[in-house]
């Protein structure tokens, strides 16, 4: 699905990430762990061409990074669903239209039972028709979830997913990611919570990262 | 990126821009009160001083196009000679103009003519033949016409008391004016458009960086360029296109007002439009909102190129 090679960047300054060679592989699910600032949220980015290697080579869905056009990245965008860290909505609209953006912007109708139901999922059944700045911190990234997921994408990412959810919250997304990734998805999951990964490895062969030196490296059984 | 080129502004794609149903494209944008405003007026503005300068142009051209074809027209000759030369030079003038190239036919004014000519000066009673007066040659100019300096050259060889009288003294300035009004009026109209240009992609930048953030997440959710230039430039290219209308009008309400007045004024008010000229300034608009569609996207294509 995606697949670095020999990858190196930097954001002008000194390398932060250098040669990485890692390939996710279609129903894999991957955590990629590391110190604040190693660079995870980066090397997210690069996997859905929001940054561009400045070595060696990202290929999403087969396909060269550098080679893609503007539109090429818009569509290839459509099959991956990304959490951001800070979650990115449209402040002016309502829970339920930044849900549905993705569908919006490809032109596509969505059914509105699916979309209640996604929001009951994620807990947000009541707050459809609230505007993001009226959310909490946990909300916003059950939001940025729902929005994630609601285009059925191929290749999930999700950045600190939990990071503002209590345990609960936490549990209920990984059983939602669990559930995904037995439906075929291919998924990798930034993250330092360390319960978290535990949790999930209880529940499917998920395979830790760890971003150390610049390299991203397969974390030990140590977990 | 195979259309994403600004330049090619079919008015197809303009059509498609505006009335397509990309509504919910526009609601993704934020409104933007401010720029909204500012492209309104300056549309409007714009176009309320094209419509004059269109109306300079066209009443300009009118006249200039007259007095040059008054010029063309038609020309005196002024033959003064002691009475025993006159009728001598006059069949020699007469001669010559047969022989010139350029000139369509003379002929030699009767004492009738002359008469009727000096009458309001002198009164009926005037005893045309007791006086000394220069017999008048009038000629009609071909096309193309005669070198006026050669057949004064001729002229003066042959029939030293003959003068050559042909307007040009006087009219040509005047027409040359006229021209030059014609000129300035359509120099007017093509700054006008570049300042509407510049002011609505001044406006459409505002708009656009006002709407980073929003732009940037709509990317980032799979947004394909086309979808979110096309938010910005529906916008514009509407807003464009009501201010012009307005704004022309108003103008044209203006134009329609001046008061009507015969030959004395005829400059002023020949400032009007006439016949299908009325249907010239309807066209601002439209092309106003070309001009803002293409001012637009190219703002909108020159900003997304920086974000990924
Ligand atoms: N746009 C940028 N320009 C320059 N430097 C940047 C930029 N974005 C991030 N960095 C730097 O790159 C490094 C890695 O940032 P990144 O956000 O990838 O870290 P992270 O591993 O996600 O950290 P965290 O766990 O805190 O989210 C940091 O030192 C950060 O300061
Ligand atoms: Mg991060």
């Amino acid at each position: 699905m995606i697949a670095f090679e020999n990858l190196g960047f930097n954001y002008g300054g000194g390398e932060l990430l250098s040669d990485v060679t890692l390939r996710l592989a279609p129903g894999s699910f991957h955590f990629l762990t590391g110190p604040s600032g190693a660079g995870k949220s980066t090397f997210l980015k690069l996997a859905y061409a929001e940054l561009r290697p400045t070595a060696g080579r990202v290929s999403i869905f087969d396909r060269d990074a550098r080679m893609m056009t503007r539109d090429d990245v818009a569509l290839c965008r459509r099959r991956i669903g990304v959490v951001h860290q800070d979650c990115q909505f449209l402040d002016h609209l309502p829970v339920a239209t930044n849900v549905t953006l993705p569908l919006t912007v490809a032109n596509r109708k969505g059914n509105p039972q699916d979309l209640t139901a996604l929001l009951d999922w994620v807990g947000l059944g009541k707050l459809a028709d609230a505007l993001p700045p009226q959310l909490s911190g946990g909300e916003r990234q059950r939001a940025a979830l729902a929005r994630a997921i609601i285009m059925s994408p191929d290749v999930i990412l999700a950045d600190e997913p939990t990071g503002n959810l209590d345990w609960d919250m936490s549990l209920r997304l990984l059983t939602l990611l669990v559930e995904l990734s037995r439906m075929g998805k291919t998924i990798l999951v930034a993250t330092h919570d360390m319960n978290l990964i535990r949790q999930a490895k209880s529940q499917l062969a998920a395979r830790v990262l760890r971003i150390q030196n610049r390299r991203v490296q397969l974390a030990g059984a140590d977990l | 990126m195979k259309p994403n080129h600004p330049a090619l502004l079919a008015p197809v794609q303009l059509a498609r821009s505006l009335f397509a149903r990309d509504r919910q494209a526009d609601r993704v944008v934020p409104p933007s009160g401010f720029t909204a405003q500012l492209t309104l007026f300056t549309a409007g503005a714009m176009a309320f001083l094209a419509v004059f300068a269109l109306a300079l142009s066209l009443a300009s051209g009118r006249l200039a196009d007259r007095w040059a074809s008054a010029l063309a027209g038609t020309a005196t000759i002024r033959i003064s000679a002691p009475p025993e030369q006159l009728d001598t030079q006059v069949a020699a003038v007469v001669a010559l103009l047969a022989t010139t190239p350029g000139v369509a036919s003379s002929r030699v004014l009767d004492t009738a003519e002359q008469r009727a000519l000096l009458e309001p000066w002198f009164g009926p009673d005037l005893p045309v033949d007791a006086l000394p007066l220069p017999r008048l040659i009038e000629l009609t100019e071909a096309s193309p016409g005669y070198d006026g300096q050669g057949l004064r050259l001729r002229l003066a060889a042959e029939a030293p008391g003959a003068v050559l009288d042909d307007h040009t003294r006087w009219r040509r300035p005047m027409a040359q004016a006229a021209e030059r009004l014609r000129l300035l009026g359509a120099l007017s109209l093509i700054l006008i458009a570049g300042s509407t240009a510049a002011m609505i992609t001044l406006a459409a930048n505002a708009a656009l960086s006002a709407n980073l953030p929003v732009i940037r997440v709509l990317r980032l959710v799979g947004a394909k360029d086309a979808y979110i230039v096309r938010a910005f430039v529906r916008r514009f290219t509407l807003r464009a296109l009501t201010g012009a209308a307005i704004g022309t009008l108003i103008a044209m309400i203006g134009v329609a007002l001046l008061p009507q007045a015969d030959d004395a004024g005829a400059f002023l008010t020949g400032l009007g439009f006439q016949g299908f000229g009325w249907l010239l300034p309807l066209l601002l608009p439209p092309l106003t909102a070309m001009v803002a569609f293409a001012a637009t996207r190219y703002a909108a294509f020159r900003t997304l190129k920086g974000l990924t």
